[in-house]
């Protein structure tokens, strides 16, 4: 048996949306963040609970990039595919680099799977996957084989498989599989029954991989190095309700979040119902409205008042997020993107809501817009949300996206005692009291909670006084007010840090970019440094207002990128706050970003351009 | 609360210093007045009373009360009075809204604070027409009515707002009309010291764009309402009349006594405010022309609020888990130290 050493590799689960592929690449992310790889992970699967089996479109997919060395993306294209079905083996092969390693299912491959996948000939018999190291294991027999004897159904005993196929991989890779038969016996307690039989299939795919004489090599990707501490695996809406919970804590509050169900966003409700014993109050309301109202009555009696949900969501709340703005409360409101308009692709990736952030409610109604930029990053971005709601008396929308929310990485734990309060301090003082006397830094009112004598006041919706709160529908006293709105949230760049820029402050091309295609866009632009291009990577986490360190650099490059998951939102802005010809990377396929099409994109931009007087309106750059 | 009691307060105290914008001659005015006036007769604490609602003529309401105020947008009055008493148990909070906002725009809300039993004392001003966008029909409208939107009469049939509440499970309802300040002053009294999801269907005049509305039952109320009084018959007309209830709990009007054609004081139902559910029902259509208006404290019944329940969760949490800790949920999952070598111990 040979042992191989690799740096790094790019592997995708793919079966019917029953076959357990998300249950079997989260386990292999947590073997392979326990054996010390950097992990990326990709979630991928349709929005139906159970899809017809053996359908195209209910084919479910898990991708895991693990590493010897640090990655900051799930991978462009796996190096090995495991297909539990002809379905799975149709719609995932395209992505499979050349020489890529296929392990097959072949059980399902069976004259009717193949009809519904729309294979004329078997493929694997038809030569075409003659380019492809393939490993042809019926998984389905094998399965049934291991299970011989037990006292479940065969329906219940071919739900196994998908451990099969884990503990194939655990071979490959030489994994430990002792922590994860502890994981399994975990995870079924209350189903002892299906724990047993699930490790008896998980070895059984495991041995197959040791005794079976196909699978010549065992590969090893070494441990990666990290900075010193502590670290745990953690997705997106994990880390983002952390985020909240140690937030209201900084502010020395109590938490309140009120969500509607949607995809992506309920995890974050499901998290936090949990940490009751934290003072954390849920509510799931009877509907996005109802969840943004309560936030706002939470943030009126003093918590901190948070909800969530995605794009169509964020769309009913609008109207009373402008009553947040109003009034001036704070509240976080986070909008986990997926792929729109409308119903849209609820289980995919988009960076479509930008617009819909910045401008989608009635009248002027500005708001701050952060945006996170990997599953980790949620945390600090959730921290960052409560300090400013709180600090300026608005409502801030914090923006992720499916790819962060349910994809995974190691992250490094921060130490709590180190990260600053911002405690929140409500006046009590009645003397000279007025609702809309403002603070001068922030130009925040202050926050009175009702059962605080002495200060009883009215608030709402109409227009205002700007100094008692009175109803005014006075002409300049509206324009003041709106103009007072809008410099508050142009105050909030005196807490932005430094801008997030990788390579020179000046050069050929600068890449501008936001949220979850962090990753791909900075290994894109370290490839290209390496090469000795003249390429930088500024990322957002600021949108509005925008990061202050981006004037100071944007005119120093001869070509300004803007890549997004979108028709070109923040490029609008871009050219707009800038007058900058900026030109759009974009791409609208439900998908994040690869960083071989952004490394393309970039060296387009290099090749030398026509001069200004005969350069022509430049188009976005589609991506085939 | 004892301490709220030995609080003088007079009506006074309970005007905040806005001038009132209704119509002349609006049923909203004897509202407020008695809304003030039982509020400082109860002692309240003013820092503590909030009033929120949504849009229309009755929301304008917060901006009169000289306590904690909230006016809020179309129909979501019920949902920001929820979070905010979830969260503050310690406040008494009040929702002003109308026909138009509460049942129509606002219906969803209505419905789930009333299932909730969220601890809010709702107060719905029915005048059966939209009155601050200029005299449309409303859900409460009589069929028929001629309105800008419906200048050949409306289709729509109208909802009961008194079902609605009983069907969405208020645990506290009540009616009364605008121009009787006693018995508002009494169901205000005995709605505040409810716990859980009061409903009151507020009577009140649109003096311009439906007026005369509730003439049928403030005009003559002998005989066209009612009261109601919990142990008493449900009689009316000076006593002379009293409803039973026939065959296929049909009820009927009949005349009370003891003489040939009259129906014995012990057939007539008699009204208890913590009776069945049906029986509740049974009350809520009893509707004119047909039948006289029931007015009082139609329905009450005890039951843990919403906001008992959450916060008796998160005491059971805490005395199950114990208080929270920040630094062990952090570490939670699979944690692993990374050394000064930069790997994995």
């Amino acid at each position: 048996m040979d042992t191989k050493h690799l740096d790094r590799v790019v592997i995708r689960f793919a079966g019917d949306s029953g076959d357990g592929m998300q249950l079997t690449g989260t386990e292999f992310a947590k073997a392979a963040a326990e054996a010390g790889n950097d992990i990326s992970t990709f979630p991928d699967f349709p929005a139906e609970i159970r899809a017809p089996a053996g359908s195209l479109f209910g084919v479910s997919g898990f991708q895991l990039h693990f590493s010897s060395s640090e990655i900051h993306t799930p991978g462009d294209a796996p190096d090995v595919l495991v297909a539990m079905n002809p379905a799975a083996l149709k719609t995932n092969l395209k992505d499979l680099v050349d020489t890529g390693t296929l392990i097959i299912n072949t059980g399902a491959f069976i004259e009717a799977n193949l009809k519904k996948a729309g294979y004329a000939a078997n493929p694997l018999e038809d030569g075409s996957l003659d380019k492809y190291k393939v490993h042809a294991v019926d998984i389905n027999h094998l399965t049934m084989a291991a299970l011989d004897g037990s006292e479940l159904s065969n329906k219940d005993k071919g739900r196994a498989k998908n451990f099969f196929a884990l503990g194939l991989v655990f071979w490959m890779y030489g994994r430990e599989p002792e922590s994860e038969i502890r994981r399994i016996h975990q995870q079924f307690t209350k189903k002892p029954a299906f724990g047993e039989a699930n490790v008896k299939v998980f070895k059984a795919g495991y041995h197959y991989g040791e005794t079976a004489e196909v699978f010549q090599t065992v590969y090893k990707v070494p441990a990666a190095t990290f900075q010193p501490g502590m670290y745990r695996n953690i997705t997106g809406n994990e880390a983002i309700a952390l985020g909240l919970i140690i937030g209201a804590e900084l502010a020395g509050k109590k938490l309140f979040y009120s969500g509607y169900p949607i995809t992506p966003a309920s995890s974050i409700l499901h998290s936090l119902a949990k940490y009751k014993n934290f003072g954390a109050l849920t509510f799931q309301a009877e509907d996005e409205i109802a969840a943004m109202g309560a936030a706002i009555g939470a943030a009126y009696g003093g918590s901190i008042a948070v909800t969530a949900s995605s794009g169509p969501g964020i769309a009913l709340k609008g109207e009373a997020i402008g009553l947040a703005i109003m009034t001036e409360l704070p509240v976080v409101v986070l909008n986990i993107q997926r792929g729109g308009p409308s119903t849209g692709l609820p289980t995919k990736t988009e960076q479509s809501d930008l617009s819909q952030a910045l401008y989608g409610r009635n009248g002027e109604a500005p708001m701050p817009v952060l945006a996170a930029r990997s599953p980790g990053d949620t945390f600090y971005c959730a921290i960052e949300a409560v300090k400013i709601a709180t600090r300026y008396m608005v409502p801030v929308m914090l923006l992720s996206d499916g790819y962060i929310a349910n994809g995974s990485e190691p992250w490094q734990l921060p130490n709590l005692a180190t990260l600053p309060r911002f405690d929140v301090i409500h006046r009590t003082d009645p003397s000279n009291y007025f609702v809309y006397a403002r603070d001068q830094r922030t130009l925040a009112r202050a926050w009175v909670t009702p059962g605080t004598p002495g200060l009883e006041h009215r608030i709402g919706g109409i227009e205002k006084d700007a100094l008692t709160g009175n109803i005014s529908y006075a002409p300049d006293n509206h324009e003041k007010q709106t103009r007072v709105r809008a410099e508050k949230i142009q105050r909030i760049a005196q807490e932005i840090g430094e801008l997030d820029l990788a390579g020179g402050e000046s050069g050929d091309v600068l890449v501008i970019g936001w949220g979850g295609t962090y990753g791909a866009l900075r290994q894109a632009q370290q490839q290209l440094a390496a090469q000795g291009k003249q390429v930088s990577h500024a990322h957002l986490r600021w949108i509005s207002p925008l990061e202050p360190g981006l004037a100071k650099i944007i005119k120093n490059y001869k070509r300004v990128i803007v890549a997004e998951l979108n028709m070109g939102q923040l490029r609008q802005v871009i050219r707009a706050t800038f007058l900058v010809d900026a030109v759009g990377l974009n791409k609208i396929q439900g998908l994040p970003f690869k960083v071989r099409e952004v490394v393309e994109a970039i060296e387009n931009q290099l090749v030398p351009q026509p001069t200004e007087s005969t350069a022509v309106a430049p188009k976005p750059l589609a991506i085939a | 609360m004892s301490e709220a009691i030995k609080i003088k307060l007079s009506k006074k105290d309970l005007e905040s210093d806005q001038d009132v914008r209704w119509c002349p001659g609006c049923g909203d005015y004897a509202i407020l007045a008695t809304v003030q006036r039982t509020l400082a007769q109860i002692g309240v604490k003013r820092e503590n009373t909030v009033f929120i609602s949504g849009i229309g003529c009755s929301s304008r309401f917060p901006y009169y009360m000289n306590t904690y105020g909230f006016h809020t947008i179309h129909g979501r009055a019920p949902a920001i009075a929820s979070g905010l008493k979830v969260t503050r148990p310690d406040l008494d909070v009040w929702v002003i809204t109308g026909d138009g906002d509460g049942l129509s725009i606002g219906g969803n809300h209505m419905i789930h604070a009333l299932r909730r039993n969220m601890d809010l004392k709702i107060i719905l001003f029915n005048n059966q027409i939209y009155g601050l966008t200029k005299g449309q029909y409303s859900p409460t409208s009589a069929p028929g009515t001629r309105a800008p939107s419906t200048p050949t009469g409306s289709i729509d049939h109208p909802l009961n707002p008194i079902s609605l509440a009983l069907g969405a499970g208020a645990t506290f309802i009540a009616r009364a009309v605008d121009t009787d300040a006693k018995l508002m002053g009494t169901i205000l009294q005995e709605a505040y010291t409810h716990k859980g999801a009061v409903f009151i269907e507020m009577l009140q005049n649109c003096p311009v764009f439906n007026d005369g509305v509730w003439d049928g039952v403030k005009g003559d109320p002998v005989g066209k309402q009612i009261t109601l009084v919990d142990g008493k018959p449900l009689v009316f007309a000076g006593g002379t009349k009293g409803i039973k209830l026939g065959p296929g709990l049909v009820p009927q009007i009949v005349d009370v006594g003891n003489g040939p054609g009259q129906t014995p004081p012990s057939e007539i139902l008699v009204h208890t405010e913590r009776g069945s559910g049906l029986y509740a029902h049974l009350l809520a259509q009893l509707a004119q022309p047909e039948f006289p208006i029931p007015m009082g404290v139609l329905y009450r019944n005890d039951k843990p609020t919403y906001g008992e329940l959450a916060i008796q969760q998160i005491d059971d949490a805490i005395a199950r888990q114990g208080k929270g800790d920040l630094d062990k949920l952090m570490y939670s999952g699979m944690v692993w130290e990374v050394g000064a070598d930069g790997t994995r111990h």
